[in-house]
């Protein structure tokens, strides 16, 4: 074994307490930064599922003027015909479905409880509903026919105390400015484990949607989900859809991908701070081992160490405890993201609501990467290094005389 | 031949303001295979004046010559390089690496020379000072009188031209500080290495061949004992 390995492997074994401590603390900030960028990714990529799935598709094809968030039923921002355009659009191969979905927004009436609300009128058979058909907790799924039924979700349900069979009163918007109100009866009860979606949507036929928000034959966009997101870009390409606009998911998420980059830069800092920490501790751990091992310096200077044989030492010292340190925190964060990438972490909706433009569901799955794995590792590592290279200089600059005379 | 030669030393110690002159005007020449002993009060100038031929330390002004190369005009590392090859040092503490056993510390020279397929001679080394048997142990395993005998053995490993000794029996009793200088005039008689003590213990003077006596930084008698 290279004596300088060996040199600082006795160094470390010398104060084990101190070492274990130091390996610990890069242990921890390496778990910690791990968890955390697996929880951030995890959200941002559980966020983004979300936001396509439920809100904004992969694609949607609208009126130039069409705001997702005014939910206007004006003509002139609606499209057309949708069903044979939505055909159409789900006849591309890497196209999953393609539905016309209108939105219009109102009020549920029920005993002496007002909420406002958002109608969204799909075309039931359609697998651009498999979320909330999927997430049936009580009833059944709408028909196309159906011309009373509708779907609530479960926070709304439960706010409100009620179940398939029950009748509410909806009072919405039409296109001519007024509001019609209908009775309703509640067929089913879903959820998207999304609370600040569920609260506030309400599910009706495309075809009853279009009667009482006096729509007819119109829809507010096409809502497109792909096989893979990949293929986005030769979908928008191959989508003919004259006179309207196609829009992906990036430019209807503007919000979401802005917060996806403020929260990449946010980790980065995090990283820092993470890493900052850990490096002082380290430095401070190599800083006192100079102070005490002063004479030995002085001695191994006399035998013909040359300083950067020194540094090289203190150096090695350093890279042993971050490989060390390192690797204790991988042991313990990976099968801590692991397992929590399986259960997640419970949130509740966080008070973000679905007229925010973001979604975020009640529970955040970390989502760990190889990639975050080996480039946190590294900078630990680095970080750890460099934060030797200190102590090591005020080693490497002892005079072997004064070092000698030293009383540590 | 001659192993180190000083000229015009004069090293002065600056702390603030103060400023202490320990060795004024010293010339000195060690020759091949001496046993030379520096004696004198305490602040006389001995541990200085062998830590300039060590080139552990520079002086403010005269020269500095070991084996025919100036050690006053080279580098930290170049001496470093020197040391290493030329020199060998026995502290007053006993200055063993405390992780490496007593084997690795003898070793530890010539491994920082580079040289390989030393095994025998370490313990060759450790056998002429009567520590085979300790070779595995490290120093807080070792009595004061062995970690000093290891401590020469490590200053011979690389067959140094010159052993320079400060206190080597300082704090050791009379039947250890009797046995380091028996081995190390024995050494110094059969491989004809050049040995420099610093002491004022009577029991290191007494084998000297030369007596340098210093007082006030300068060598005020020089005498070689027949």
């Amino acid at each position: 074994m290279n004596y300088i390995l060996k040199m600082s492997l006795r160094n470390l074994a010398r104060n084990k307490r101190r070492s274990v401590l130091s390996a610990i603390a890069i242990a921890i900030g390496t778990a910690l930064l791990l968890m955390m960028a697996a929880t951030i990714r995890g959200e941002m990529r559980g966020a983004l599922d979300i936001n396509i799935n439920l809100r904004t598709g992969h694609l949607q094809v609208h009126t130039e003027d069409y705001k997702d968030e005014n939910m206007s039923l004006k003509r002139v921002d609606m499209i057309e015909a949708p069903l044979a355009m939505s055909g159409q659009i789900e006849g591309i191969t890497q196209v999953k479905a393609a539905s016309p979905r209108l939105n219009a927004s109102g009020i549920l009436a029920y005993k002496n409880e007002t909420i406002g609300i958002q109608v969204i009128g799909i075309d039931p058979p359609s697998t651009t509903n498999a979320p909330y058909r999927d997430g049936l907790v009580a009833g059944e799924f709408l028909t196309a026919d159906d011309r009373e039924g509708v779907l609530i979700g479960l926070p709304l349900a439960e706010s409100l105390n009620l179940s398939p069979g029950d009748s509410i009163d909806l009072i919405i918007n039409t296109s001519e400015g007024q509001t019609d109100e209908q009775r309703f009866t509640i067929r089913g009860v879903y959820t998207t484990d999304t609370p600040g979606y569920d609260k506030v949507t309400i599910f009706m036929p495309l075809e009853k949607t279009q009667t009482i928000t006096r729509t007819e034959n119109y829809a507010s966009m096409i809502y497109i989900l792909l096989h893979e997101m990949d293929d986005t870009a030769a979908v928008k390409e191959a989508i003919n859809a004259p006179g309207y606009i196609v829009e992906d998911w990036e430019e209807i998420n503007k919000l979401f991908v802005l917060v996806m980059e403020l929260s990449n830069a946010m980790m980065f800092f995090f990283n820092l701070m993470v890493l900052g920490v850990t490096a002082t501790v380290i430095m401070n751990t190599l800083l006192m081992a100079v102070y005490e091992r002063t004479r030995e310096m002085g001695i191994l200077g006399a035998l013909g160490m040359k300083a950067k044989q020194v540094k090289a030492l203190f150096l090695t010292e350093a890279t042993l405890l971050a490989i060390g340190g390192v690797l204790i925190g991988l042991a313990i964060g990976i099968p801590l993201v692991l397992y929590y990438a399986q259960v997640g972490f419970y949130f509740g909706d966080m008070g973000i609501s679905a007229n925010s433009g973001i979604m975020i569901g009640n529970s955040i799955y970390p989502y760990p990467t190889l990639g975050d794995v080996f480039s946190i590792s590294a900078a630990a590592i680095l970080i750890t290094i460099l934060s030797g290279y200190y102590p090591a200089s005020q080693a490497a600059k002892l005079e072997p005389v004064d070092a000698l005379h030293s009383n540590n | 031949m001659e192993i180190a030669k000083l000229t015009d030393i004069t090293r002065i110690y600056k702390v603030g303001e103060v400023e202490t002159r320990a060795l004024n005007g010293v010339d000195l020449s060690i020759g091949e295979g001496e046993f030379t002993t520096l004696v004198g009060p305490s602040g006389s100038g001995k541990t200085t004046l062998l830590q300039l031929i060590g080139c552990l330390d520079m002086p403010t002004s005269g020269k500095v010559f070991i084996n025919n190369e100036e050690a006053t005009s080279m580098n930290r590392d170049q001496r470093a390089d020197l040391r290493k090859g030329t020199i060998g040092f026995i502290f007053q503490f006993f200055a063993l690496i405390p992780t490496l056993t007593a084997y690795e510390n003898v070793e530890l020279p010539m491994l920082l020379m580079g040289k390989k397929n030393h095994k025998s001679r370490v313990m060759k080394l450790l056998d002429a000072v009567g520590l085979a048997n300790r070779a595995e142990h490290r120093p807080d395993q070792m009595s004061g009188g062995q970690q000093q005998r290891v401590a020469v053995a490590r200053a011979l490993s690389v067959d140094p031209l010159l052993i320079l000794a400060d206190e080597p029996t300082a704090n050791l009793d009379t039947q250890n500080g009797e046995q380091i200088m028996e081995i190390m005039k024995k050494l110094n008689e059969e491989t004809n290495t050049t040995f420099v003590f610093a002491t004022h213990d009577p029991r290191v003077i007494k084998y000297a061949k030369r007596i340098v006596t210093l007082e006030d930084g300068k060598i005020v008698k020089d005498k070689n004992i027949a």
